[in-house]
């Protein structure tokens, strides 16, 4: 996990200041586990930037959750996703019905680790917010006691958006929301938490679309 | 460069001055963080702007190149874009380097065209490239826009900062000259408007802005210059003119910026500078200034 905060320190936090510049509004992010972080997703870039927004002592702790079909595809990608950024894998599609595909993150809540979810499921098209899957609802129904944190990230979409390699430098708006804890039933609290980023104000992009 | 010290420690001794004030305020509970803050960033931004211009032209150079890129950064987060500028974008970032590199080369003629010829060209060539017609005008003509206030604009402090020294005078006194005023006009502005402000001047572009405040800028900045010109060649009425000059173009540079925001929708261009807003909240007046005082003095003494 040494190599985790190297390579935060000297590789991902100096790019993401000369590249994006970070400006960070709303709440504080949660220094002590467990707790649930989460956000929209629209780019690579997510996850390093909160990830970069960690202190140091923390980092190890905050465990982005992804796919293991796509994270862990190649060695390359499984070293860096796996020592580099210290994501909790997961697998899509379980094999058989007896599956408990919960059960990883679970065990992360219990020895005390911050997990990162991106609630739909995949990057969407820039800008877009795609309908919420419930997987982090109910996982905040078997631990009720555990905050559950919507970040909002803007900027990521346009300085590399699914599909493309380049970096263009925009600068990355983190806002950290309140500590939601669950109650009521799954879909309700899916809602919720998805209804906290359908009332966010949208990208000026997309408040003065070019073809008007 | 023996004046380029004096005129630090002025700027230290009216900062400590302003911090003083404050003080005495924060003492009858009349102060406010907001200003606390200003008056911080304000020793912050003059440490930094007389350390890199004391440092030589490389440090002064790089100064204004990271300050027309963060400025460009910020312009770029904010405008309306479509998916396929990034392109673009991304050209115009990489032109920021060859601008600087110009001005370090003292290749004039390039840094006068290099932007308002060639990437006025070579933008809309890219943008061909990409094949996207839709919106092809309106976001080529924002970015080149972008391009022409932040970096070529910009870039004429650079250009100023190495004009050559004739009789001990050179660019990095007219430099600070130029700041020193420009920062000025925006404060006399701020606190005349604040004292005798009545008659709003644009109130639909920016309601802070009175007849008041920019009259009371125009006669302070011009009295200022002159008090400042021993950093110049400048004879007594051409110091006052460039007061004027320089104290009308701040405030023209200043509502320009103004009126980006209104379009967009934003109130300041970002948090980098706490108390100011963004970069481009700071460097709004200078856009305006650094090249109309340039083109003033190389005509006049070049």
């Amino acid at each position: 996990m040494v190599l985790k905060k190297l390579f935060f320190l000297f590789v991902i936090r100096p790019l993401l200041l000369i590249f994006g510049g970070m400006r960070v509004s709303g709440s504080t992010l949660p220094t002590r586990g467990p707790a649930i972080v989460i956000a929209n997703h629209n780019s690579h870039l997510d996850a390093l930037a909160l990830l970069s927004l960690f202190p140091l002592e923390t980092l190890p702790r905050v465990r982005p959750v992804a796919a293991r079909d796509y994270f862990c595809s190649t060695p390359l990608r499984q070293f860096i996703s796996r020592y580099l950024i210290g994501i909790l894998p997961i697998d899509r599609r379980p094999r058989s019905h007896h599956a408990r595909p919960l059960e990883p993150l679970l065990n992360a809540l219990e020895r005390g680790e911050i997990l990162i979810i991106f609630p739909e499921g995949s990057r969407g098209d820039p800008g877009e917010l795609r309908p919420f899957k419930s997987g982090f609802a109910h996982l905040a129904k078997k631990r009720p006691d555990v905050p559950v944190i919507p970040v909002q990230l803007r900027g990521t979409d346009r300085a590399l958006p699914r599909n493309e390699a380049l970096w263009v430098p925009f600068v990355l708006e983190v806002q950290i929301g309140k500590p939601h804890y669950f109650s009521k039933t799954v879909s309700e609290f899916t809602q919720e938490i998805e209804g906290v980023y359908l009332h966010q104000e949208p990208l000026p992009s997309k408040r003065f679309p070019a073809s008007d | 460069m023996n004046t380029v010290f004096v005129s630090a420690f002025i700027v230290a001794a009216l900062l400590g001055i302003a911090s003083a004030a404050e003080a005495i305020l924060r003492a009858r509970g009349r102060s406010s963080d907001e200003l606390y803050q200003r008056i911080r960033s304000w020793w912050i931004m003059a440490a930094i702007f007389f350390a890199l211009i004391l440092s030589g032209p490389t440090g002064a150079l790089w100064l204004f190149g990271i300050l027309s890129y963060l400025a460009l950064k910020e312009y770029f987060t904010m405008i309306p874009i479509r998916q396929v500028d990034r392109r673009i974008i991304f050209w115009s970032y990489l032109s920021i380097p060859f601008q600087y590199w110009w001005i370090a080369d003292g290749w004039y003629g390039m840094v006068l065209i290099w932007i308002p010829v060639y990437l006025f060209l070579l933008l809309p060539l890219r943008q061909v490239l990409t094949g996207e017609t839709r919106g092809f005008l309106r976001s080529t003509g924002t970015v080149h826009w972008g391009l022409m206030l932040f970096v070529y604009a910009l870039s004429h402090l650079a250009l100023l900062y190495t004009l050559p020294d004739r009789e001990g005078i050179g660019g990095p006194e007219l430099l600070i000259f130029l700041v020193i005023l420009t920062e000025l006009g925006d404060i006399y502005q701020y606190l005349f408007g604040k004292t005798f402000g009545r008659r709003k001047i644009l109130p639909k572009v920016s309601p802070g802005k009175t007849v008041e405040g920019l009259l009371g800028s125009l006669i302070a900045t011009a009295l200022s210059a002159w008090g400042l010109s021993w950093l110049t060649p400048f004879d007594l009425p051409t110091a006052l003119l460039a007061g004027l000059l320089i104290s009308a173009a701040g405030f023209v540079g200043d509502v320009v910026v103004s009126m980006v925001k209104r379009d967009v929708g934003v109130k300041d261009t970002g948090t980098l500078i706490p108390g100011h807003g963004g970069i481009m909240d700071r460097i709004d007046s200078l856009t305006y200034t650094a090249p109309l005082f340039f083109h003033a003095v190389y005509y006049l003494y070049y």
